[in-house]
């Protein structure tokens, strides 16, 4: 095990620079570098920094998952978690570690003082240290993505959920998507904040985005409406598709609030219940000179 | 000990919470309640928690017991000036306060005293036309 090391090692620090070069011929030949996402001198300075901290690595331990490997981690870390952001795919990621192996594997080959069991060892050391440092890269990877996702889902939910306000003392919220109680927790915070911001007596729940209409999504509903009732807004569904009816009453899901048909026929409602009318104006005139005054 | 106040307003009585309740002081202001709204003939109670920032279960039941007795004594409670996190955190306890109204702030909810105020003659007119 050490004195794989050693060789291994010693192949490192004494080809260096041919190493390098050769990898980075690989790199290019795979076509790493195209796509205008990293340039070469980038993809030269990653190269570099990886083979001394490797080198110096080597000389200490062998144990890739020990604590002398900790600076390489990072480092191959650092790469693949800005890979993941500029949007390279999995394998362009892995091929940034996979393709130091034949370089590798090429210099060890060139050492004419090894002998045959030395060459083999070094070359199934060399072999099992990238293949655990390239499963390293590819798990950072793989949580770097994660967590892209995970900010865009925080960024649609916030964006998902405006609350609009139709008239004084009407508010409207056009619900989009499935709603979750994550998201109903949103809905609900922003629905209650909106009411006590504008004074609203009436909260419209348009729910004509939303695909399914479950027992839970439904008991969400009812929390938020409840919730509404709490700060003194009366709640209105509206936009309940007729699958959805449909399915609710198969479910058995009820829904003891008011729900009308349309966002319109929820609005006539909250009008009339604020002992307010829409008239047609008798005449274009009228109505324009009205406008102007 | 800690007391309430409660304020006569016309026929309404004004409850405006303004320290952390604890449970002696939920149960003294039901008992207190009680008492004032025979003594005055009350018609309406409204209570004021746009102060309050912690409701437990117990507060939560307290103020649906005080709906449940002034109703029974023909008088309308409605709480006013909830907080959105104490609506969320009173839902998430599955309070919704069923028997209570609710309105945004003091002044709506002593228009809304007033309407009923006002309706019962009409509201008995509709139910027997």
């Amino acid at each position: 095990m050490a004195r794989a090391n050693t060789l291994l090692s010693q192949t490192v620090s004494d080809n260096e620079a041919v190493i390098l070069d050769e990898w980075m011929q690989r790199l290019r030949q795979a076509g790493a570098d195209q796509g205008g996402r990293i340039n070469a001198a980038e993809l030269q300075t990653q190269g570099r920094d990886f083979l001394s901290i490797l080198k110096r690595t080597l000389g200490e331990s062998s144990d890739v998952t020990g604590a002398a490997f900790e600076p390489l981690r990072e480092l191959l870390a650092d790469i693949s978690r800005s890979r993941a952001i500029q949007g390279y795919s999995p394998r362009e990621t892995a091929l940034f570690v996979f393709s130091l192996k034949q370089a590798l594997f090429a210099a060890v080959a060139r050492r004419k003082d090894f002998s045959a069991e030395q060459l083999a060892q070094a070359t199934w050391e060399a072999s099992t240290m990238l293949d655990e440092l390239g499963l390293h890269t590819m798990d950072v990877y793989q949580r770097s993505r994660e967590e892209v996702i995970v900010r865009q889902q925080r960024e649609i939910a916030e964006l998902s959920t405006p609350v609009v306000k139709l008239w004084d003392g009407i508010l409207a919220l056009p619900l989009i998507g499935t709603l979750d109680s994550e998201r109903t927790q949103v809905v609900m915070e922003n629905l209650l904040q909106s009411i006590v911001d504008s004074g609203a007596d009436f909260a419209i729940i348009d729910i004509t985005g939303v695909p399914t209409v479950d027992t839970l999504t439904a008991q969400h509903l009812l929390k938020t409406i409840a919730a509404a009732r709490l700060m003194g807004a009366d709640c209105i569904i509206s936009g309940i598709r007729p699958q959805i009816a449909q399915t609710m009453v198969h479910l058995g899901v009820e829904l003891n609030v008011i729900s009308k048909a349309t966002l319109a026929d929820a609005f006539a409602l909250a009008l009339k219940r604020l002992n307010k009318t829409v008239v047609t104006a008798k005449t274009p005139q009228a109505a324009d000179s009205k406008a102007a005054g | 000990m800690d007391r309430i106040p409660i304020l006569k307003l016309g026929r309404a009585l004004l409850v405006t919470i303004q320290v952390d309740m604890h449970d002696r002081l939920a149960t003294a202001l039901e008992d207190d309640l009680t008492n004032q709204i025979v003594k005055h003939g009350a018609h309406g109670v409204l209570i004021d928690i746009s102060a309050l920032e912690i409701v437990d279960s117990f507060i939560g039941r307290t103020l649906d017991t005080i709906a449940a007795v002034s109703r029974v004594l023909d008088a309308e409670t409605v709480v006013v000036g909830m907080r959105p996190a104490v609506a969320i955190t009173l839902v998430e306890l599955g309070l919704s306060l069923a028997g209570v109204k609710t309105a945004l702030n003091v002044e709506r909810g002593m228009a809304l005293l007033r309407q009923r105020d006002d309706q019962p003659e009409q509201e008995d007119g509709a139910s027997a036309g």
